[in-house]
Protein backbone atom coordinates (compact mmCIF):
# COMPACT_ATOMS: atom_id res chain seq x y z
CA UNK A 1 0.00 0.00 0.00
CA UNK A 2 1.47 3.33 -1.02
CA UNK A 3 1.57 6.23 1.39
CA UNK A 4 -0.42 9.26 0.23
CA UNK A 5 1.72 12.37 -0.17
CA UNK A 6 0.94 15.33 2.02
CA UNK A 7 -0.56 18.20 0.05
CA UNK A 8 -1.12 21.51 1.84
CA UNK A 9 -4.67 22.88 1.73
CA UNK A 10 -3.41 26.02 -0.03
CA UNK A 11 -1.84 23.94 -2.77
CA UNK A 12 -4.95 21.74 -3.07
CA UNK A 13 -7.27 24.72 -3.51
CA UNK A 14 -4.87 26.43 -5.87
CA UNK A 15 -4.65 23.34 -8.05
CA UNK A 16 -8.40 23.02 -8.18
CA UNK A 17 -8.83 26.71 -8.99
CA UNK A 18 -6.23 26.53 -11.74
CA UNK A 19 -7.92 23.46 -13.16
CA UNK A 20 -11.33 25.17 -13.20
CA UNK A 21 -9.97 28.44 -14.57
CA UNK A 22 -8.22 26.66 -17.41
CA UNK A 23 -11.40 24.86 -18.40
CA UNK A 24 -13.43 28.05 -18.34
CA UNK A 25 -10.93 30.09 -20.36
CA UNK A 26 -10.96 27.46 -23.12
CA UNK A 27 -14.48 28.33 -24.30
CA UNK A 28 -15.87 31.38 -26.04
CA UNK A 29 -16.85 34.48 -24.07
CA UNK A 30 -20.35 35.52 -23.04
CA UNK A 31 -21.11 39.21 -22.60
CA UNK A 32 -23.99 40.59 -20.53
CA UNK A 33 -24.83 44.26 -21.00
CA UNK A 34 -27.46 46.50 -19.47
CA UNK A 35 -29.38 48.78 -21.83
CA UNK A 36 -32.23 51.27 -21.38
CA UNK A 37 -35.07 48.71 -21.71
CA UNK A 38 -33.43 45.67 -20.15
CA UNK A 39 -30.42 43.37 -20.15
CA UNK A 40 -28.84 41.88 -23.27
CA UNK A 41 -26.84 38.63 -23.49
CA UNK A 42 -24.63 37.64 -26.40
CA UNK A 43 -22.14 34.94 -27.26
CA UNK A 44 -20.62 33.33 -30.30
CA UNK A 45 -22.37 29.99 -30.58
CA UNK A 46 -22.92 28.21 -33.88
CA UNK A 47 -25.37 25.71 -32.32
CA UNK A 48 -29.09 26.46 -32.58
CA UNK A 49 -30.09 24.10 -29.81
CA UNK A 50 -27.27 23.86 -27.26
CA UNK A 51 -27.79 27.18 -25.55
CA UNK A 52 -25.51 29.07 -23.22
CA UNK A 53 -28.18 31.65 -22.47
CA UNK A 54 -31.64 30.73 -21.25
CA UNK A 55 -34.75 31.67 -19.38
CA UNK A 56 -35.12 30.75 -15.71
CA UNK A 57 -38.27 32.62 -14.72
CA UNK A 58 -40.47 35.57 -15.64
CA UNK A 59 -37.81 38.24 -15.08
CA UNK A 60 -34.72 36.06 -14.58
CA UNK A 61 -32.24 34.70 -17.10
CA UNK A 62 -29.12 32.58 -16.93
CA UNK A 63 -25.90 32.68 -18.93
CA UNK A 64 -22.95 30.36 -18.57
CA UNK A 65 -19.52 29.48 -19.89
CA UNK A 66 -17.47 26.36 -19.34
CA UNK A 67 -18.44 22.72 -19.60
CA UNK A 68 -21.83 22.26 -21.21
CA UNK A 69 -22.98 19.23 -19.20
CA UNK A 70 -22.15 20.94 -15.93
CA UNK A 71 -23.85 24.26 -16.53
CA UNK A 72 -26.83 22.59 -18.23
CA UNK A 73 -27.32 20.62 -15.04
CA UNK A 74 -27.23 23.82 -12.99
CA UNK A 75 -29.61 25.53 -15.40
CA UNK A 76 -32.21 22.76 -15.05
CA UNK A 77 -31.78 22.89 -11.27
CA UNK A 78 -32.37 26.65 -11.41
CA UNK A 79 -35.57 26.26 -13.43
CA UNK A 80 -36.81 23.65 -10.94
CA UNK A 81 -35.84 25.86 -7.99
CA UNK A 82 -37.63 28.89 -9.43
CA UNK A 83 -40.75 27.02 -10.54
CA UNK A 84 -41.09 25.20 -7.22
CA UNK A 85 -40.67 28.44 -5.29
CA UNK A 86 -43.16 30.26 -7.50
CA UNK A 87 -45.64 27.40 -7.14
CA UNK A 88 -45.43 27.10 -3.37
CA UNK A 89 -45.40 30.89 -2.73
CA UNK A 90 -46.18 33.26 -5.59
CA UNK A 91 -44.61 34.23 -8.89
CA UNK A 92 -43.59 37.58 -7.39
CA UNK A 93 -41.57 35.82 -4.68
CA UNK A 94 -39.01 34.35 -7.04
CA UNK A 95 -35.92 36.54 -7.24
CA UNK A 96 -32.42 36.35 -8.64
CA UNK A 97 -30.77 36.83 -5.24
CA UNK A 98 -32.22 33.61 -3.84
CA UNK A 99 -31.23 31.67 -6.92
CA UNK A 100 -27.72 33.17 -6.94
CA UNK A 101 -27.32 32.10 -3.31
CA UNK A 102 -28.45 28.54 -4.05
CA UNK A 103 -26.00 28.37 -6.97
CA UNK A 104 -23.20 29.85 -4.87
CA UNK A 105 -23.71 27.25 -2.14
CA UNK A 106 -23.80 24.47 -4.72
CA UNK A 107 -20.65 25.64 -6.50
CA UNK A 108 -18.87 26.23 -3.18
CA UNK A 109 -19.75 22.81 -1.78
CA UNK A 110 -18.63 21.04 -4.93
CA UNK A 111 -15.39 23.06 -5.00
CA UNK A 112 -14.38 22.09 -1.46
CA UNK A 113 -15.83 18.61 -1.04
CA UNK A 114 -15.78 16.85 -4.39
CA UNK A 115 -12.80 15.60 -6.28
CA UNK A 116 -13.26 17.96 -9.20
CA UNK A 117 -14.60 21.54 -9.16
CA UNK A 118 -17.30 22.53 -11.63
CA UNK A 119 -15.68 24.17 -14.63
CA UNK A 120 -18.34 26.83 -15.04
CA UNK A 121 -18.92 30.49 -14.54
CA UNK A 122 -22.48 31.80 -14.40
CA UNK A 123 -24.46 34.99 -14.58
CA UNK A 124 -27.90 35.18 -13.00
CA UNK A 125 -29.66 38.37 -14.05
CA UNK A 126 -33.01 39.84 -13.11
CA UNK A 127 -34.56 42.75 -14.91
CA UNK A 128 -36.26 45.37 -12.72
CA UNK A 129 -38.83 48.09 -13.33
CA UNK A 130 -36.04 50.47 -14.37
CA UNK A 131 -32.27 50.36 -14.84
CA UNK A 132 -31.56 50.93 -11.16
CA UNK A 133 -33.66 47.84 -10.34
CA UNK A 134 -31.64 45.47 -12.53
CA UNK A 135 -29.61 42.83 -10.72
CA UNK A 136 -26.70 40.96 -12.23
CA UNK A 137 -24.86 38.33 -10.19
CA UNK A 138 -21.71 36.68 -11.41
CA UNK A 139 -20.84 33.32 -9.87
CA UNK A 140 -17.45 31.67 -10.06
CA UNK A 141 -16.45 28.00 -9.96
CA UNK A 142 -15.56 28.31 -6.23
CA UNK A 143 -18.93 29.72 -5.21
CA UNK A 144 -17.89 33.35 -4.91
CA UNK A 145 -20.60 35.83 -5.90
CA UNK A 146 -20.16 39.30 -7.30
CA UNK A 147 -22.97 41.82 -7.66
CA UNK A 148 -22.16 43.44 -10.99
CA UNK A 149 -23.39 46.70 -12.43
CA UNK A 150 -23.76 47.48 -16.09
CA UNK A 151 -21.83 44.74 -17.84
CA UNK A 152 -20.11 41.37 -17.35
CA UNK A 153 -17.76 39.33 -19.53
CA UNK A 154 -17.10 35.66 -18.74
CA UNK A 155 -14.97 32.99 -20.32
CA UNK A 156 -12.33 33.17 -23.04
CA UNK A 157 -10.32 36.39 -22.91
CA UNK A 158 -12.60 37.77 -20.20
CA UNK A 159 -10.14 40.23 -18.70
CA UNK A 160 -9.05 41.71 -21.99
CA UNK A 161 -12.63 42.09 -23.22
CA UNK A 162 -13.72 43.50 -19.85
CA UNK A 163 -11.35 46.45 -20.06
CA UNK A 164 -12.50 47.09 -23.62
CA UNK A 165 -16.16 47.12 -22.51
CA UNK A 166 -15.40 49.37 -19.54
CA UNK A 167 -14.19 52.02 -21.99
CA UNK A 168 -17.16 51.86 -24.30
CA UNK A 169 -20.20 50.90 -22.23
CA UNK A 170 -22.27 53.63 -20.58
CA UNK A 171 -25.70 53.59 -18.92
CA UNK A 172 -28.80 54.24 -21.01
CA UNK A 173 -27.56 52.81 -24.33
CA UNK A 174 -30.21 51.52 -26.74
CA UNK A 175 -30.56 47.85 -27.73
CA UNK A 176 -28.95 48.22 -31.20
CA UNK A 177 -26.08 50.14 -29.58
CA UNK A 178 -25.33 47.48 -26.94
CA UNK A 179 -25.66 44.66 -29.48
CA UNK A 180 -23.21 46.44 -31.76
CA UNK A 181 -20.86 46.84 -28.82
CA UNK A 182 -21.34 43.20 -27.82
CA UNK A 183 -20.48 41.90 -31.29
CA UNK A 184 -17.43 44.20 -31.58
CA UNK A 185 -16.28 42.99 -28.18
CA UNK A 186 -16.79 39.29 -28.94
CA UNK A 187 -14.91 39.69 -32.20
CA UNK A 188 -11.99 41.55 -30.62
CA UNK A 189 -8.60 39.91 -31.04
CA UNK A 190 -5.41 40.40 -29.07
CA UNK A 191 -3.94 42.23 -32.01
CA UNK A 192 -5.26 43.51 -35.31
CA UNK A 193 -8.77 44.30 -36.50
CA UNK A 194 -11.77 42.67 -34.77
CA UNK A 195 -13.31 39.72 -36.58
CA UNK A 196 -16.74 40.26 -38.06
CA UNK A 197 -19.11 37.62 -36.59
CA UNK A 198 -22.12 36.88 -38.80
CA UNK A 199 -25.57 36.97 -37.17
CA UNK A 200 -25.97 33.22 -37.79
CA UNK A 201 -23.03 32.47 -35.49
CA UNK A 202 -24.42 34.49 -32.61
CA UNK A 203 -26.66 33.49 -29.74
CA UNK A 204 -28.40 36.64 -28.55
CA UNK A 205 -31.21 37.08 -26.03
CA UNK A 206 -32.66 39.88 -23.96
CA UNK A 207 -34.60 40.37 -20.76
CA UNK A 208 -36.93 43.08 -21.98
CA UNK A 209 -38.52 45.02 -19.10
CA UNK A 210 -41.32 46.30 -21.37
CA UNK A 211 -42.72 42.80 -21.94
CA UNK A 212 -45.67 41.95 -19.70
CA UNK A 213 -44.82 38.70 -17.88
CA UNK A 214 -42.04 36.62 -19.35
CA UNK A 215 -39.35 39.16 -20.13
CA UNK A 216 -36.97 36.69 -21.80
CA UNK A 217 -36.79 36.69 -25.57
CA UNK A 218 -34.30 35.21 -28.02
CA UNK A 219 -33.26 37.41 -30.93
CA UNK A 220 -32.62 35.41 -34.08
CA UNK A 221 -32.78 35.57 -37.85
CA UNK A 222 -33.97 38.70 -39.62
CA UNK A 223 -34.76 40.55 -36.39
CA UNK A 224 -31.20 40.15 -35.14
CA UNK A 225 -29.73 41.15 -38.50
CA UNK A 226 -31.88 44.30 -38.48
CA UNK A 227 -30.75 45.20 -34.99
CA UNK A 228 -27.09 44.62 -35.86
CA UNK A 229 -27.35 46.32 -39.23
CA UNK A 230 -28.46 49.55 -37.60
CA UNK A 231 -25.14 49.95 -35.81
CA UNK A 232 -22.76 48.92 -38.54
CA UNK A 233 -21.58 52.51 -38.84
CA UNK B 1 -37.41 23.50 2.09
CA UNK B 2 -35.70 24.25 -1.21
CA UNK B 3 -32.12 23.71 -0.08
CA UNK B 4 -30.49 21.01 2.03
CA UNK B 5 -28.59 21.59 5.29
CA UNK B 6 -25.43 22.70 3.47
CA UNK B 7 -27.46 25.29 1.56
CA UNK B 8 -26.66 23.64 -1.74
CA UNK B 9 -29.38 22.61 -4.15
CA UNK B 10 -30.57 19.11 -3.20
CA UNK B 11 -29.71 16.11 -5.35
CA UNK B 12 -33.22 15.96 -6.78
CA UNK B 13 -32.71 19.35 -8.44
CA UNK B 14 -29.61 18.31 -10.33
CA UNK B 15 -30.83 14.85 -11.31
CA UNK B 16 -31.08 14.83 -15.08
CA UNK B 17 -33.92 13.21 -16.98
CA UNK B 18 -37.32 14.66 -16.35
CA UNK B 19 -38.71 17.74 -18.06
CA UNK B 20 -41.94 17.51 -16.09
CA UNK B 21 -42.55 19.76 -13.12
CA UNK B 22 -45.27 17.45 -11.80
CA UNK B 23 -42.93 14.44 -11.85
CA UNK B 24 -40.23 16.48 -10.14
CA UNK B 25 -42.56 17.69 -7.36
CA UNK B 26 -44.07 14.20 -6.98
CA UNK B 27 -40.59 12.93 -6.17
CA UNK B 28 -39.31 15.85 -4.14
CA UNK B 29 -42.28 17.41 -2.33
CA UNK B 30 -45.36 15.27 -3.04
CA UNK B 31 -47.46 17.07 -0.42
CA UNK B 32 -47.52 20.15 -2.64
CA UNK B 33 -49.46 18.37 -5.36
CA UNK B 34 -53.25 18.51 -5.39
CA UNK B 35 -55.07 15.20 -5.21
CA UNK B 36 -52.45 13.67 -2.90
CA UNK B 37 -54.11 14.95 0.23
CA UNK B 38 -56.39 12.59 2.15
CA UNK B 39 -59.77 14.07 2.89
CA UNK B 40 -62.02 12.71 5.62
CA UNK B 41 -65.75 12.22 5.17
CA UNK B 42 -67.60 10.81 2.23
CA UNK B 43 -69.18 13.60 0.21
CA UNK B 44 -67.56 17.03 0.30
CA UNK B 45 -69.26 18.38 -2.80
CA UNK B 46 -71.82 20.56 -0.98
CA UNK B 47 -69.12 22.43 0.94
CA UNK B 48 -67.00 23.57 -1.99
CA UNK B 49 -67.97 26.15 -4.61
CA UNK B 50 -68.65 24.70 -8.04
CA UNK B 51 -68.15 26.28 -11.41
CA UNK B 52 -70.21 25.54 -14.50
CA UNK B 53 -70.63 26.02 -18.27
CA UNK B 54 -67.65 26.10 -20.62
CA UNK B 55 -68.01 25.95 -24.40
CA UNK B 56 -65.42 25.60 -27.14
CA UNK B 57 -65.86 25.61 -30.88
CA UNK B 58 -63.55 25.55 -33.83
CA UNK B 59 -63.53 28.11 -36.59
CA UNK B 60 -61.50 28.74 -39.69
CA UNK B 61 -57.98 29.22 -38.30
CA UNK B 62 -58.43 28.43 -34.64
CA UNK B 63 -60.73 27.80 -31.69
CA UNK B 64 -62.88 29.90 -29.40
CA UNK B 65 -63.36 29.05 -25.73
CA UNK B 66 -65.85 30.79 -23.47
CA UNK B 67 -67.03 30.37 -19.91
CA UNK B 68 -69.63 32.04 -17.72
CA UNK B 69 -68.71 33.87 -14.52
CA UNK B 70 -70.81 32.15 -11.85
CA UNK B 71 -69.64 29.84 -9.05
CA UNK B 72 -72.22 28.20 -6.82
CA UNK B 73 -72.09 26.56 -3.40
CA UNK B 74 -75.28 24.52 -3.18
CA UNK B 75 -78.17 26.87 -3.94
CA UNK B 76 -76.09 29.98 -3.19
CA UNK B 77 -74.08 32.01 -5.67
CA UNK B 78 -70.52 31.90 -4.33
CA UNK B 79 -69.08 34.28 -6.90
CA UNK B 80 -70.37 36.23 -9.88
CA UNK B 81 -66.93 37.24 -11.10
CA UNK B 82 -64.98 33.97 -11.12
CA UNK B 83 -62.96 33.34 -14.28
CA UNK B 84 -62.92 29.80 -15.63
CA UNK B 85 -61.12 30.15 -18.94
CA UNK B 86 -57.35 30.49 -18.82
CA UNK B 87 -54.43 30.55 -21.20
CA UNK B 88 -52.63 27.25 -20.62
CA UNK B 89 -49.72 28.58 -22.66
CA UNK B 90 -49.29 30.71 -25.74
CA UNK B 91 -51.19 28.34 -28.02
CA UNK B 92 -53.80 26.70 -25.85
CA UNK B 93 -56.65 27.47 -23.49
CA UNK B 94 -58.16 25.50 -20.66
CA UNK B 95 -61.63 25.95 -19.19
CA UNK B 96 -62.74 24.41 -15.92
CA UNK B 97 -65.93 22.87 -14.58
CA UNK B 98 -66.30 21.18 -11.22
CA UNK B 99 -64.96 21.98 -7.76
CA UNK B 100 -63.59 25.49 -8.22
CA UNK B 101 -60.75 25.43 -5.71
CA UNK B 102 -59.24 22.20 -7.03
CA UNK B 103 -59.83 23.22 -10.62
CA UNK B 104 -58.06 26.57 -10.26
CA UNK B 105 -55.14 24.83 -8.57
CA UNK B 106 -55.02 22.25 -11.34
CA UNK B 107 -54.92 24.99 -13.96
CA UNK B 108 -52.07 26.72 -12.13
CA UNK B 109 -50.13 23.48 -12.04
CA UNK B 110 -50.92 22.73 -15.68
CA UNK B 111 -49.75 26.17 -16.81
CA UNK B 112 -46.56 25.68 -14.84
CA UNK B 113 -46.07 22.18 -16.26
CA UNK B 114 -46.20 23.51 -19.83
CA UNK B 115 -43.94 26.47 -19.09
CA UNK B 116 -41.48 24.24 -17.21
CA UNK B 117 -41.23 21.86 -20.16
CA UNK B 118 -40.79 24.77 -22.55
CA UNK B 119 -37.95 26.24 -20.49
CA UNK B 120 -36.11 22.98 -19.97
CA UNK B 121 -36.51 21.56 -23.46
CA UNK B 122 -36.40 24.83 -25.35
CA UNK B 123 -39.42 23.81 -27.44
CA UNK B 124 -43.19 23.71 -26.99
CA UNK B 125 -44.93 20.47 -26.14
CA UNK B 126 -47.13 19.15 -28.96
CA UNK B 127 -50.87 19.78 -28.55
CA UNK B 128 -51.49 16.05 -27.99
CA UNK B 129 -48.70 16.04 -25.44
CA UNK B 130 -50.33 18.90 -23.56
CA UNK B 131 -53.71 17.14 -23.58
CA UNK B 132 -52.08 13.94 -22.25
CA UNK B 133 -50.38 15.81 -19.42
CA UNK B 134 -53.72 17.32 -18.43
CA UNK B 135 -55.39 13.89 -18.57
CA UNK B 136 -52.72 12.54 -16.24
CA UNK B 137 -53.35 15.34 -13.76
CA UNK B 138 -57.11 14.68 -13.81
CA UNK B 139 -56.41 11.00 -13.15
CA UNK B 140 -54.42 12.05 -10.08
CA UNK B 141 -57.53 13.78 -8.78
CA UNK B 142 -59.66 10.62 -8.99
CA UNK B 143 -59.75 9.94 -5.21
CA UNK B 144 -61.18 13.41 -4.63
CA UNK B 145 -63.56 13.02 -7.56
CA UNK B 146 -64.97 9.95 -5.81
CA UNK B 147 -65.84 12.21 -2.89
CA UNK B 148 -67.76 14.57 -5.12
CA UNK B 149 -64.91 17.00 -5.84
CA UNK B 150 -64.54 16.25 -9.52
CA UNK B 151 -62.68 18.54 -11.89
CA UNK B 152 -63.57 18.24 -15.57
CA UNK B 153 -61.69 20.66 -17.78
CA UNK B 154 -62.11 21.40 -21.45
CA UNK B 155 -58.89 21.90 -23.38
CA UNK B 156 -58.53 23.59 -26.75
CA UNK B 157 -55.58 24.84 -28.68
CA UNK B 158 -54.03 25.64 -31.98
CA UNK B 159 -52.05 22.71 -33.38
CA UNK B 160 -48.97 24.31 -34.95
CA UNK B 161 -48.13 21.14 -36.91
CA UNK B 162 -51.59 20.72 -38.44
CA UNK B 163 -52.38 24.43 -38.67
CA UNK B 164 -55.84 24.02 -37.13
CA UNK B 165 -57.70 24.41 -33.87
CA UNK B 166 -58.48 21.24 -31.87
CA UNK B 167 -60.67 20.54 -28.84
CA UNK B 168 -60.19 17.86 -26.15
CA UNK B 169 -62.64 16.79 -23.46
CA UNK B 170 -61.92 14.62 -20.42
CA UNK B 171 -63.74 12.47 -17.92
CA UNK B 172 -62.97 12.17 -14.20
CA UNK B 173 -60.90 9.02 -14.72
CA UNK B 174 -58.50 10.89 -16.99
CA UNK B 175 -59.98 9.65 -20.25
CA UNK B 176 -59.06 11.98 -23.08
CA UNK B 177 -61.36 12.42 -26.07
CA UNK B 178 -60.84 14.61 -29.07
CA UNK B 179 -63.97 16.56 -30.01
CA UNK B 180 -64.77 17.87 -33.43
CA UNK B 181 -66.50 21.13 -34.32
CA UNK B 182 -67.70 22.07 -30.81
CA UNK B 183 -68.08 20.84 -27.26
CA UNK B 184 -69.32 21.99 -23.88
CA UNK B 185 -68.81 20.88 -20.27
CA UNK B 186 -70.44 21.71 -16.95
CA UNK B 187 -73.95 21.73 -15.56
CA UNK B 188 -75.31 23.94 -18.36
CA UNK B 189 -73.53 21.99 -21.08
CA UNK B 190 -76.65 20.20 -22.33
CA UNK B 191 -78.37 23.47 -23.16
CA UNK B 192 -75.21 25.02 -24.55
CA UNK B 193 -74.64 22.01 -26.78
CA UNK B 194 -78.14 22.24 -28.21
CA UNK B 195 -77.50 25.84 -29.02
CA UNK B 196 -74.10 25.10 -30.57
CA UNK B 197 -75.60 22.33 -32.67
CA UNK B 198 -77.92 24.82 -34.35
CA UNK B 199 -75.56 27.77 -34.59
CA UNK B 200 -72.21 26.21 -35.46
CA UNK B 201 -71.36 26.12 -39.15
CA UNK B 202 -68.21 25.07 -40.97
CA UNK B 203 -65.79 27.89 -41.86
CA UNK B 204 -67.03 30.44 -39.36
CA UNK B 205 -64.73 33.43 -38.95
CA UNK B 206 -63.42 34.46 -35.53
CA UNK B 207 -65.99 37.18 -35.00
CA UNK B 208 -68.94 34.92 -35.83
CA UNK B 209 -67.49 32.16 -33.65
CA UNK B 210 -67.28 34.52 -30.66
CA UNK B 211 -70.92 35.39 -31.21
CA UNK B 212 -71.93 31.72 -31.35
CA UNK B 213 -70.05 31.09 -28.10
CA UNK B 214 -71.85 33.96 -26.36
CA UNK B 215 -75.24 32.82 -27.72
CA UNK B 216 -74.70 29.30 -26.38
CA UNK B 217 -73.73 30.61 -22.95
CA UNK B 218 -76.82 32.81 -22.86
CA UNK B 219 -78.94 29.75 -23.72
CA UNK B 220 -77.22 27.73 -20.98
CA UNK B 221 -77.79 30.49 -18.42
CA UNK B 222 -81.43 30.65 -19.48
CA UNK B 223 -82.12 27.10 -18.34
CA UNK B 224 -79.39 26.24 -15.83
CA UNK B 225 -79.43 27.91 -12.44
CA UNK B 226 -75.72 27.30 -11.86
CA UNK B 227 -74.68 29.16 -15.02
CA UNK B 228 -74.60 32.94 -14.94
CA UNK B 229 -75.75 34.97 -17.94
CA UNK B 230 -74.15 38.26 -18.96
CA UNK B 231 -74.73 40.72 -16.10
CA UNK B 232 -76.11 43.85 -17.76
CA UNK B 233 -76.25 45.81 -14.49
CA UNK B 234 -72.68 45.25 -13.36
CA UNK B 235 -71.41 44.80 -16.90
CA UNK B 236 -69.81 41.42 -16.17
CA UNK B 237 -69.39 39.51 -19.42
CA UNK B 238 -68.34 35.91 -19.97
CA UNK B 239 -64.63 35.24 -20.50
CA UNK B 240 -64.15 34.58 -24.21
CA UNK B 241 -60.78 33.83 -25.79
CA UNK B 242 -59.57 32.86 -29.24
CA UNK B 243 -56.53 30.70 -29.94
CA UNK B 244 -55.08 31.04 -33.43
CA UNK B 245 -51.68 30.91 -35.12
CA UNK B 246 -51.11 34.32 -33.49
CA UNK B 247 -51.59 32.78 -30.04
CA UNK B 248 -54.06 33.08 -27.15
CA UNK B 249 -56.06 36.27 -27.23
CA UNK B 250 -58.76 37.23 -24.77
CA UNK B 251 -61.61 39.08 -26.46
CA UNK B 252 -61.54 42.61 -24.98
CA UNK B 253 -64.39 43.73 -22.69
CA UNK B 254 -65.60 46.50 -25.01
CA UNK B 255 -66.09 44.35 -28.10
CA UNK B 256 -67.58 41.58 -25.95
CA UNK B 257 -70.00 44.16 -24.53
CA UNK B 258 -71.15 44.95 -28.07
CA UNK B 259 -71.68 41.25 -28.85
CA UNK B 260 -73.64 40.70 -25.64
CA UNK B 261 -75.79 43.78 -26.25
CA UNK B 262 -76.58 42.75 -29.82
CA UNK B 263 -77.47 39.17 -28.76
CA UNK B 264 -79.75 40.54 -26.03
CA UNK B 265 -81.20 43.09 -28.41
CA UNK B 266 -82.12 40.55 -31.05
CA UNK B 267 -83.69 38.25 -28.46
CA UNK B 268 -85.70 41.14 -27.03
CA UNK B 269 -87.00 42.05 -30.49
CA UNK B 270 -87.92 38.44 -31.26
CA UNK B 271 -89.69 38.18 -27.94
CA UNK B 272 -91.66 41.36 -28.62
CA UNK B 273 -92.62 40.18 -32.09
CA UNK B 274 -93.98 37.00 -30.52
CA UNK B 275 -95.59 38.90 -27.67
CA UNK B 276 -98.86 40.21 -29.28
CA UNK B 277 -99.90 36.67 -30.20
CA UNK B 278 -98.95 35.47 -26.75
CA UNK B 279 -100.95 38.23 -25.08
CA UNK B 280 -104.00 37.40 -27.19
CA UNK B 281 -103.70 33.71 -26.19
CA UNK B 282 -103.34 34.69 -22.60
CA UNK B 283 -106.40 36.93 -22.75
CA UNK B 284 -108.36 34.08 -24.38
CA UNK B 285 -107.22 31.72 -21.66
CA UNK B 286 -108.26 34.19 -18.97
CA UNK B 287 -111.73 34.54 -20.47
CA UNK B 288 -112.26 30.79 -20.66
CA UNK B 289 -110.77 30.26 -17.22
CA UNK B 290 -113.09 32.93 -15.85
CA UNK B 291 -116.08 31.22 -17.45
CA UNK B 292 -115.08 27.83 -15.98
CA UNK B 293 -114.75 29.36 -12.58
Amino acid sequence: MSMPFYVSPEQLMKDRADYARKGIARGRSVVVLGYDDGIAFATENPSRSLHKISEIYDRIAFAAVGKYNEFENLRVAGVRYADLRGYSYDRADVNARGLANAYAQTLGTVFTTESKPLEVELVVAEVGADESGDQVYRLSYDGSVADEHGFVVMGGQAEHLGTKLADEWRPGMSLPQVLGLAVRTLGAQAEGEPRAIPAGQLEVAVLDRTRPRRAFRRLTGALLEDLLGGTAT
Amino acid sequence: MTTDHHGRLPRAFTTPGSSSFVDFVAGYAPDLLPGRRAVGGSDASAAAPHATTIVALSFDGGVVMAGDRRATAGPMIASRRIEKVFAADEFSAVGIAGAAGLAVEMVRLFQLELEHYEKIEGTLLSLDGKANRLAMMIRGNLPLAMQGLAVVPLFAGYDLDRGAGRIFSFDVTGGRYEEHEYHSVGSGSVFARGSLKKLWQPALDAEAAVRVAVESLVDAADDDSATGGPDMVRRIWPVVATVTAAGYLRVPEESLGDVVESVADRRRREHERAAPAERAEQAEGDRQGGADR
